[in-house]
């Protein structure tokens, strides 16, 4: 599903090199739930902007859903996320000038879906997170765990197999991040893989998978161990 | 991502910060107000001038002449001759012999007013007609026959309305018979066409003790012909003049053309004037397009990160561009249409609003939002989308 392969990402400020990712290879496969954990600086954010198709690579490999993307331009790009790539963030992230329906439709105008179809979906995926009853409402008329809610139903509408959740308890009280980890555990039992990026590790252990990050370079995946202790 | 939704969403945008949105329009309805006003309030003069150079007939082509030393004058067989010549072009000709302040007489009651000697074409030539009894004839000119026909104003005056046909009348002193009248062409007022009394141009001559003719008016055989025609009486002059100082021939279509094109040149003017000012409000749609830019950059990075492509965050803001300045265009012209009339009543001037200024006004402000919201759009659309995520 997700292959990084050598991936660099070197930034250059002034004179320096940053190399905010120093040759990752990560392999993720369909229907897992992974956490990618680490400080803040440890590349874990850049590491999510290349999962996220929202960043080119400076050097490597990135397929995704067995295409190649590290040569794509923006529109290409665009395309890939819309199709593949759900997103949640740690600020909600919703339009404010859009109630829930239009904010959770918007990736599905994007994909050119038609209006009949789209009004299904929106639909199908507000149900899912149970806020069907706040269809029309404005975000600012919602709680911080509704809002996050409507944002998972964004990811999902248009289903694509990957949803990447960046920090999405961040800006919660604890019971309701539970909540929305709660969700995305059943959303990954459902059949979507699922990335969540944190720097809390008792949220990165409700993973089934945690690859830990510190200065650009992977220093624990809980996938290789297991092979490790097999072997 | 389609027009529709584009425009949805600019709908609403618009409607999100109304006050702003007001402003931001302000400078179009002005400038769209005044380009309409303007053209509306030139159109309405220039149709006022038109009308009154119509009513002289835009077929009338008159000839003075100044003369100067012994030729001073060119008999009217000459210029009969000349219409004859060129009858595709010119269809009748009158000598005019002017008695100015002529003092007419009827019974106890006395009147100013201008005498003219004509011949049996005037009606012709001037699209007027007898409204009682008959015009001056080819037998009245060739005898010098003391006949009138008088305007509608001199009948109220003279004969209190009743019916002068077969009176006598004095002028300057000469008895002559009453055989006609003209129809009322201007509300019988003092000093109008109606306050004429008209003689055989004969007679006149002998009158004014002046045995020469100074004015012609011809006729031409049709609008469309005065050009030639006038040509025609030009190369005809030339013959008798060496100079055209000494004669001077002149067309009330040509005079309308002249005040056309003066027209078209102030309202040129003043439509650039106005232009200015929607040049103006199309760089306050881009300024506050650049502020609603930077704003919503966090939207921006919102869209993109859903699969909104370049085009799609281009289109939405050059869309709400372009709403914001349309929809200032038809408050504009809405206004403009509106304050014409009102000035047009108040001044008591004639405003005839033009569809054209219209549709170039409207068509101008959605061109305005387009070209000036381009610059921000593009700005939009060229963001990265991590950086403008990150952006608060």
């Amino acid at each position: 599903m997700i292959d990084l392969i050598d991936i660099y990402k070197i930034y250059l400020v002034g004179d320096t090199q940053i190399r905010a990712l120093d040759g990752i290879n990560l392999h993720i496969d369909e229907k897992e739930f992974v956490a990618i954990v680490g400080q803040s600086g440890s590349g874990k954010s850049t590491c999510m902007n290349m999962v996220g198709c929202l960043d080119i690579p400076t050097s490597g490999k990135y397929i995704l859903n067995g295409s190649d993307v590290s040569k794509l331009n923006e529109d290409e790009l665009s395309e890939i996320r819309n199709l593949t790539l759900g997103f949640i963030f740690q600020q909600y992230n919703l339009i404010s000038k859009l109630n829930v329906f239009e904010n959770v439709e918007l990736p599905l105008i994007y994909r050119g879906i038609e209006k009949h179809d789209r009004q299904r979906m929106v639909e199908e995926s507000l149900s899912r997170v149970g806020l069907l009853n706040r269809i029309y409402n404005m975000p600012s008329q919602l709680s911080g765990g509704q809002q996050q809610r409507v944002s998972i139903a964004r990811a999902l509408s248009g289903n694509p197999p990957v949803i990447l959740a960046d920090e999405p308890t961040g800006a919660l009280d604890s019971k309701t991040g539970q909540e929305v980890l709660e969700l995305l555990k059943q959303i990954n039992e459902e059949g979507s893989t699922i990335v969540l990026i944190t720097h809390d590790n008792s949220i990165a252990h409700q993973a089934k998978r945690i690859v830990r990050l510190h200065d650009g370079i992977i220093t624990e995946d809980t996938a290789l161990e297991v092979v490790k202790n097999e072997l | 991502m389609n027009f529709k939704q584009s425009f949805n969403m600019a709908i609403k945008s618009l409607l999100g910060s109304k006050m702003r949105s007001f402003l931001t329009m302000l400078g179009i309805i002005i400038g769209v107000a005044s380009v309409i006003i303007l053209v509306s309030l030139i159109s309405g003069m220039a149709a006022d001038m038109s009308a009154s150079f119509e009513s002289m007939g835009t077929n009338l082509i008159s000839v003075s002449i100044r003369g100067r030393g012994g030729n001073i004058t060119i008999d009217p067989d000459d210029m009969q001759e000349l219409v004859d010549e060129n009858s595709e072009v010119l269809a009748y000709v009158t000598p005019l012999v002017n008695i100015q302040s002529a003092t007419v007489k009827y019974e106890t009651e006395n009147i100013t007013t201008t005498c003219t000697g004509c011949n049996e074409f005037y009606p012709d030539i001037k699209n007027s007609d007898t409204s009682m009894g008959r015009f001056i004839t080819y037998l009245d000119v060739e005898k010098r026959q003391k006949v009138c026909v008088v305007g509608s104003y001199i009948v109220q005056e003279l004969f209190g309305g009743a019916s002068p046909i077969g009176e006598q009348i004095k002028i300057n002193g000469s008895s002559f018979t009453v055989v006609g009248v003209l129809e009322e062409k201007a509300d019988s007022v003092e000093g109008s066409d109606d306050d004429v009394v008209m003689i055989p141009y004969t007679t006149a001559a002998r009158l004014s003790f002046m045995g020469r003719v100074s004015s012609y008016s011809f006729s031409a055989a049709s609008t469309e012909t005065v050009e030639d025609a006038m040509t025609a009486i030009n190369k005809q002059m030339g013959k008798y003049f060496s100079s055209s100082d000494y004669y001077s021939v002149f067309s009330a279509s040509q005079a309308l053309d002249q005040v056309n094109e003066m027209m078209g040149t102030v309202t040129l003017v003043l439509v650039g004037v106005a232009a200015i000012s929607l040049l103006v409000g199309g760089i306050g749609i881009m300024n506050i397009m650049l502020v609603s830019v930077t704003e919503r950059t966090r939207e921006i990075g919102i869209r993109k990160s859903l699969g909104a492509k370049r085009r799609d965050i281009m289109s939405q803001f050059v869309v709400e561009a372009a709403t914001t300045s349309s929809s200032g265009g038809i408050i504009g012209i809405v206004l403009g249409l509106f304050s014409s009339y009102l000035v047009g009543s108040l001044l008591e001037m004639t405003v005839k609003p033009s569809m054209g200024a219209v549709i170039v006004a409207f068509s101008v402000s959605v061109a305005i939002g387009i070209t000036f919201g381009y610059f921000p759009a593009n700005k939009a659309a060229k963001m990265n989308p991590i950086d403008a995520l990150r952006h608060d």
